[in-house]
């Protein structure tokens, strides 16, 4: 599915990334955890494709494609999506207006018709009991107004309803609430698939008991210093992060 | 600049879908501006006597006035000799009478813009009236309008079907003397739409102008009245296109509405005229006058306005509130990019008591363009209790781009509450990132980013219009942003 090979990149000259590995195959889920700032929001933008990343060596390979040629939205229509650390609020646009020119993006890429309008109320409709939001939340504008575990719970609504075949979560766990992270990880839970791989970014043991990871990597200093299976998080949720710093570069998954 | 801007950047230069020139024979005044052109305007439009004499003491009038200056834009003094002030597709008779009389080239032109006049296969619920450089050319749905007792025609034939409503209401919201614009408009207008809605009748139809500017070297003025009778009510909507072409052309219109007791007009306008190229090379001069008299108590005038055309646009569309508890609505979005002014905005003058008015303005710049938006909210001695909400937000694409605001606010009336809140933004790199993250292309995103910011004044549009609105504002900013 994914295979990041050697990855560097900078922001304004500043080197972030300092040779990422990573291998994620059809149905895992990985979780990346590591201190703040040490590079974890700026790999899943340059995976997403964001302006302002300067690749500086290495590459990533997407379904066998070099997924850093592509724009964004050639990503996202081939199925790569990312839940935003901090979603983006677009006044005067409704959130279902936003969800159907998305779905229907992606459907145009697959060379499909356009959403027939019931058939997408049905799917929408049944995704948001997913993640229990209330069907308000569909005329209100994108993100508007919306509170910091709203916000979260939407972008998994969007991942249920364009249903990605990469995941890339960026602490969606974080801002919300104890039912509120239940409901969103359930949420997660239910969309693992065998075609569907999942990469999520967090700071919390409590996530990874509800979606359990099969790899978990420590990022630190734009590389992946150690990687294991869920044990590892428990670990590091017990003594830190220092204690891996020194620890020899991890296996990659 | 960001890979993103440069992207978008490159996508600017939009085509401009109406830019095709009616290779039709016409009969043309030869350029030039004389007491005998006014003379020979008249004649051939069969004008009865005293609209000849108007005619006259408003060019005697232009004669001793100077130019407006004070509006945020620039261009070359305009030589109005150079200009023809009239022309007309060549026709056997007095204007048609019914379709198959219409020139099949005509039709087509208007079927291309995507106004069929075949009254089969138009909207149902549209009459329309279009009008070709200087002449009306066809108008749907009279007949069944005239059942209702609404008069819907061009206004060089209600000038002599009606001549008593004209010589009454023509005038009497815009003078002659009341700018430059309006006084030559006066001198020489050409064709427009006439309606009429009497006592109680609500128009059960949209009513629509679509006009056209076709001959090279021509000035369009347009002169539409309209006017609802106690309790009537009417939604009149206008568009409006124009060829490309290398020389500006000059478009001076004067619009009058009046309402009457409990009356309500919605005026609705998508202008779409050529507005040059990417150097600013041609496009229109859109000088207009636009003013609505709510005379009658409890009328109602709202004006909707969808500008992303011309070269340059000098337009205020004002609403005078003199009957009591009268309202005035001005939303308007205005759209310029590359090298495109507008300088746009409105009046509202409350006179009565409990007049209340509610003003919306969407400035949008790209490119080099520079946007203005200039609102007056003006409240006499007289009027008790009047309200002004005014909210004036601008988005800007790009840093090339300017956008001002001139808000002018004269109270004489204690008891008035008016409020005015502003914005400046700019798309964000983090709003287009996540459209794009979620699969739209950067047109897409634009479009949708725009149509959010202006959906306060699109929604105000009748429903079949709103969608041409909002194509209209994706075409119009495939465009730069930074
Ligand atoms: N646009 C930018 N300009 C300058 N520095 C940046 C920019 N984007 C990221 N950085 C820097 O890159 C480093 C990594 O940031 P990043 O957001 O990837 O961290 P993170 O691991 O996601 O942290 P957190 O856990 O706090 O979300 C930080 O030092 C940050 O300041
Ligand atoms: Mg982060």
């Amino acid at each position: 599915m994914l295979e990041i090979k050697n990855l560097h990149a900078s922001v304004e000259g500043k080197e972030i990334l300092r040779g990422i590995n990573m291998t994620v195959n059809p149905g895992e889920v990985h979780a990346i955890m590591g201190p703040n700032g040490a590079g974890k929001s700026t790999l899943s933008n340059v995976l997403a494709g964001r302006d302002g990343y300067e690749v500086t060596q290495g590459e990533v390979i997407y379904k066998g494609e070099n997924l850093l040629e592509l724009e964004p939205e050639e990503r996202a229509q081939r199925g790569v999506f990312l839940a935003f650390q901090y979603p983006v609020e677009i006044p005067g646009v409704s959130n279902i207006y936003l969800l159907k020119a998305a779905l229907n993006a992606v459907r145009k890429y697959q060379g499909l018709d356009e959403v027939d309008a019931i058939d997408f109320l049905n799917l929408v409709r049944d995704r948001m009991k997913l993640v229990k939001m209330d069907e308000q939340f569909l005329h209100r504008n994108v993100n508007e107004g919306f509170s910091g575990g709203e916000k979260k719970r939407n972008e998994i609504l969007q991942m249920a309803v364009l249903e990605p075949a990469l995941a890339i979560l960026d602490e969606t766990d974080s801002g919300l609430d104890i039912d509120a992270l239940r409901v969103v990880a359930e949420g997660v839970s239910a969309l693992r698939a065998e075609d569907r791989s999942i990469v999520m970014i967090t700071h919390y043991q409590r996530l990874l008991d509800h979606i359990v990871p099969d790899f978990v990597h420590v990022l630190s200093e734009g590389k992946i210093v150690k990687s294991g299976d869920k044990e590892l998080a428990k670990e590091l949720e017990k003594s830190g992060y220092s204690w891996v710093h020194d620890a020899p570069e991890g296996q990659t998954a | 600049m960001t890979d993103q801007s440069q992207q978008l950047e490159s996508i600017t230069q939009r085509e401009y879908k109406a830019g095709f020139v009616t290779d039709i024979e016409a009969e043309s005044l030869p350029p030039g501006l004389s007491e005998d052109v006014i003379r020979e305007i008249s004649r051939i439009k069969g004008e009865p006597e005293f609209m000849l004499e108007w005619r006259l003491k408003a060019y005697r009038h232009w004669l001793t006035m100077d130019t407006p200056e004070w509006a945020h834009v620039h261009y070359p003094e305009i030589d109005y000799q150079q200009i023809s002030y009239y022309s007309a597709p060549k026709k056997k008779d007095d204007g048609p009478k019914s379709l198959d009389e219409v020139d099949p080239e005509l039709l087509r032109t208007y079927e291309k813009l995507g106004v069929p006049l075949d009254e089969r296969a138009r909207l149902a619920g549209v009459a329309v009236d279009a009008v070709f450089d200087s002449v009306s050319v066809a108008s749907t749905f009279q007949d069944k309008l005239a059942e209702e007792g609404i008069i819907f025609m061009p206004i060089s034939q209600a000038v002599k079907e009606h001549p008593e409503l004209v010589e009454k209401y023509l005038g009497s919201v815009v003078p002659y003397k009341d700018n430059y614009y309006a006084a030559l408009n006066s001198a020489v207008f050409s064709d427009g739409s006439f309606v009429y809605i009497p006592k109680g009748v609500r128009c059960p139809m949209e009513l629509s102008t679509y006009f056209r500017i076709n001959a090279a070297n021509t000035g369009q003025f347009e002169r539409t009245l309209i006017i609802a009778d106690d309790d009537a009510y009417v939604s009149y909507l206008e568009g409006c296109t124009a060829p490309m072409r290398d020389e500006n052309q000059l478009h001076a219109a004067v619009v009058e509405l009046v309402a009457l007791d409990r009356a309500e007009i919605k005026y609705s306008t998508v202008q779409n005229w050529y507005p040059g190229d990417e150097n600013g090379k041609g496009g229109i001069y859109n000088f207009v006058t636009k003013r609505a008299a709510c005379r009658g108590e409890s009328s109602k005038v709202s004006w909707t306005q969808v500008e992303t055309g011309s070269a340059i646009t000098w337009k205020y569309p004002s609403v005078v509130l003199q009957g009591d508890n009268s309202i005035g609505e001005f939303y308007s979005v205005a759209v310029t990019n590359n090298m495109q002014q507008a300088d746009t905005g409105t009046k509202m003058i409350h006179l009565g008591k409990n007049t209340s008015s509610t003003i919306i303005s969407k400035g949008i710049s790209a490119g080099r363009s520079q946007n203005a938006y200039r609102g007056l909210v003006r409240v006499g001695p007289n009027a008790e209790n009047a309200r002004n909400y005014t909210e004036c937000d601008s988005l800007l694409m790009g840093d090339k781009c300017g956008a001002h605001t001139f808000p002018y606010i004269e109270v004489k009336n204690p008891t008035a509450k008016v409020e005015h809140e502003a914005s400046t933004s700019k798309i964000s790199e983090d709003q287009l990132f996540y459209c794009k993250q979620r699969g739209l292309d950067a047109e897409d995103a634009v479009s949708m980013i725009v149509n959010g910011f202006c959906k306060q004044v699109i929604r105000e549009l009748p429903m079949e219009f709103a969608v041409e609105a909002q194509n209209l504002l994706g075409l119009s900013l495939e465009g730069s942003v930074g």
